[in-house]
């Protein structure tokens, strides 16, 4: 009803080949964008751009780097924070060490040094697979974080361990306030956002989708298995890293291995699966929903009126039970019921 | 070398204790392949009902046991009906985000039944050293974990006979090898699974008192369950022996290594050593000690 994709013939294969072959989801997708970058930061408020906008968009990129590895390669990770926490320190000290240091390039430097430390914690999953996997990327996540509270020299001597992050400065203009930081974040979120969508109907991505289906039977039709399972802990880890860096800059503004505890790994896993495993959209859905639902929930309790600590344990429940409540009603995440919403409005009002 | 053994024994009977959170992971895991993120939860919310019964309601210690597991088969069930049955034959994942789910539920719930305090768990065992190994060979040993050791080796031992005797023991073995086939030769698999996670429920109000009992009853319990997953690994998420000596090794490594390589690296290396451990030991055996093989086929 909305809009049909009938009519729309390809004469050429690189029409057929583009990111978004449908004419209305290509129009769709620009007016988002245009509607994120030239309206929202004139109609949206500091709390609104620093408590919802720029966690959202940070969050939705690490969900993309998770949603790589566990749902485009099948590896299951709870270790998605130490990356992060790799990413962020390693921007930090390139910014600290390095004079003259562009952000931007030490934001993708910190990308690469998670990457690194992603493919070395990458090398057991050629053995060992599912839920030994899931437990052993733990080891990623105690120790990195432990890691970075004992080594001082990443720190940078700090006592307290924790530091306060630098002045995020490009070409001479600098990013103070909220709004000024949400439109780097964005567009940051938005190259990376459009390379995952185009790397996953790649050759790359289509390996790694045949290794999550069956590893063995990847192997026998002539996948190597070690190149494409590191690639997918590598391309993870990178964004996870520059989610990391984007946490401490834009976000927090201080740099610190507690932020980047076990509770963020799980955080990020959640919003992966309940927005979609194996969807970049879902990655999004996810992030908006895990970020969005403590904020009302803590609204809703609050309106009760009653105690701190009753409210505080019921936010817990409802979590847990809201969380049960959609993988119950739909396995497959938000971004399976955006399919079948769509679906249903494409016959709607005349169903068969 | 005396020091040596003293660290070696107080590490292989804090090993005990972590295999008995273990000891839950495994049983679920073997019967519905479902990996219960929730046996932390389990163990922090049994000990805080015993604790609860208790001080809340004047329960003796001994009415206060049998209640909570009453609690704890009743939870078992409900998980069982409410979380489990709906999602059968969803993916793996799937069915662990839903114990996270649980996790949450349960913590939550514990909490806001019971409150958030701190509080003490005092069954009556002291935790002195043992007096008649100290005059003899001066080693410190303390008596409340030889006694939780004692109380595990029962525990264990039961379940083998639970497990290998008898007709539900043969229930739920089938129910763990093959479910289809169980079903088809008519094993009920709803109630075994309702079994097994009562079962689990028993094993984490046992594991809950004696932690509850040496750390007090906390929130920092329901971290001990991530202490279990080296454990499991070790000796395989499969297999209830595999559990033990895991624990054991876990237990008794990390003790060593807090004590003889903490120092050089700046100390705490005990809360991601076993990772590292079980990291390294899958890289030789994929399956853990004890696990099945896995036999790979297209």
């Amino acid at each position: 009803m909305i809009y049909r994709e009938s009519g729309q013939y390809k004469t050429s294969y690189v029409n057929d080949s583009q990111i978004f072959p449908i004419k209305q989801d290509r129009y769709a997708v620009l007016a988002i964008i245009a509607f994120a970058f030239l309206v929202i930061p004139f109609i949206a408020t500091p709390y609104f751009f620093s408590a919802i906008l720029i966690p959202f968009l940070i969050f939705s990129l690490a969900a993309l780097g998770l949603n790589i590895l566990t749902g485009y390669a099948g590896q299951i990770s709870l270790g998605t924070a130490a990356f992060m926490a790799v990413g962020a320190f390693a921007s930090y000290n390139f910014m600290l060490r390095v004079p003259g240091m562009p952000i931007l390039l030490a934001f993708i430097l910190g990308g690469v040094c998670a990457a690194i430390v992603g493919i070395i914690f990458g090398l057991p999953s050629l053995r060992i697979r599912g839920f030994y996997l899931a437990a052993s990327t733990l080891a990623t996540q105690f120790f990195v974080v432990w890691c970075l509270t004992k080594v001082p020299w990443f720190t940078n001597n700090s006592s307290s361990g924790v530091i306060t992050a630098q002045q995020i400065q490009i070409l001479g203009f600098k990013f103070d306030s909220p709004q000024e930081k949400y439109l780097l974040v964005l567009a940051i979120v938005c190259v990376l956002a459009l390379l995952a969508k185009n790397m996953v109907r790649s050759t790359v991505g289509r390996s790694w989708m045949a290794v999550r289906d069956m590893d063995v039977a990847a192997e026998v039709i002539g996948f190597r298995i070690m190149k494409t399972k590191l690639t997918a802990f590598a391309v993870s880890s990178f964004y996870c890293g520059v989610a990391g860096a984007l946490y401490a800059f834009c976000y927090l503004g201080t740099v610190e291995p507690e932020a980047y505890n076990l509770d963020l790994s799980f955080r990020i896993l959640f919003m992966v699966i309940i927005g979609g495993l194996g969807s970049i959209l879902g990655s999004f859905f996810g992030a908006g929903f895990i970020v969005l639902l403590p904020i009302f929930l803590s609204f809703v309790v609050h309106a009760t009126g009653l105690p701190n600590s009753v409210t505080s344990n019921v936010e817990l429940m409802v979590f847990g039970a809201l969380i049960i409540f959609f993988l119950i009603v739909e396995p497959h995440g938000l971004a399976r019921l955006w399919q079948i919403g769509k679906e249903k409005l494409r016959l709607w009002p005349f169903p068969h | 070398m005396q020091f040596f053994f003293e660290v070696l024994i107080a590490g292989l009977l804090s090993g005990v204790m972590y295999a008995l959170v273990a000891l839950g992971f495994v049983l679920i895991f073997k019967a519905s392949g479902v990996f219960n993120f929730a046996q932390g939860a389990m163990v922090f919310f049994a000990a805080l009902t015993v604790v609860g019964l208790k001080e809340e309601f004047g329960f003796p210690l001994w009415a206060a046991i049998p209640a909570t597991m009453l609690v704890m088969v009743l939870l078992g069930i409900a998980t069982e009906r409410i979380v489990l049955r709906p999602l059968v034959n969803q993916h793996d994942i799937t069915l662990f985000m839903a114990t996270i789910g649980l996790t949450f539920f349960l913590e939550g719930f514990a909490q806001l039944v019971w409150g958030s305090n701190v509080r003490k768990l005092d069954l009556g065992i002291e935790d002195v050293p043992i007096e008649f190994v100290m005059s003899r060979t001066g080693m410190l040993i303390s008596q409340f974990d030889v006694i939780a050791a004692i109380i595990c080796a029962i525990l264990v031992a039961t379940l083998v006979i639970l497990f290998n005797k008898t007709k539900v023991g043969r229930a739920l073995r089938a129910v763990a090898d093959d479910h289809q086939a169980a079903l088809s030769v008519g094993i009920p698999l709803q109630h075994v699974w309702a079994i097994v996670w009562a079962v689990a429920g028993f094993v984490a109000l046992v594991a809950g008192l004696l932690w509850g009992a040496r750390n007090g009853v906390q929130f920092a319990l329901t971290f001990v369950a991530l202490k279990a997953l080296p454990v499991l690994i070790i000796g395989g998420f499969t297999s209830i022996p595999g559990a033990i000596v895991g624990g054991l090794i876990i237990g008794a490594s990390e003790k060593l290594a807090e004590v003889y390589i903490g120092p050089h690296v700046g100390g705490g290396i005990e809360g991601w050593f076993p990772y590292v451990l079980a990291l390294v030991f899958l890289l030789v055996r994929p399956e853990g000690l004890f696990g099945e093989k896995i036999i790979r086929r297209i």
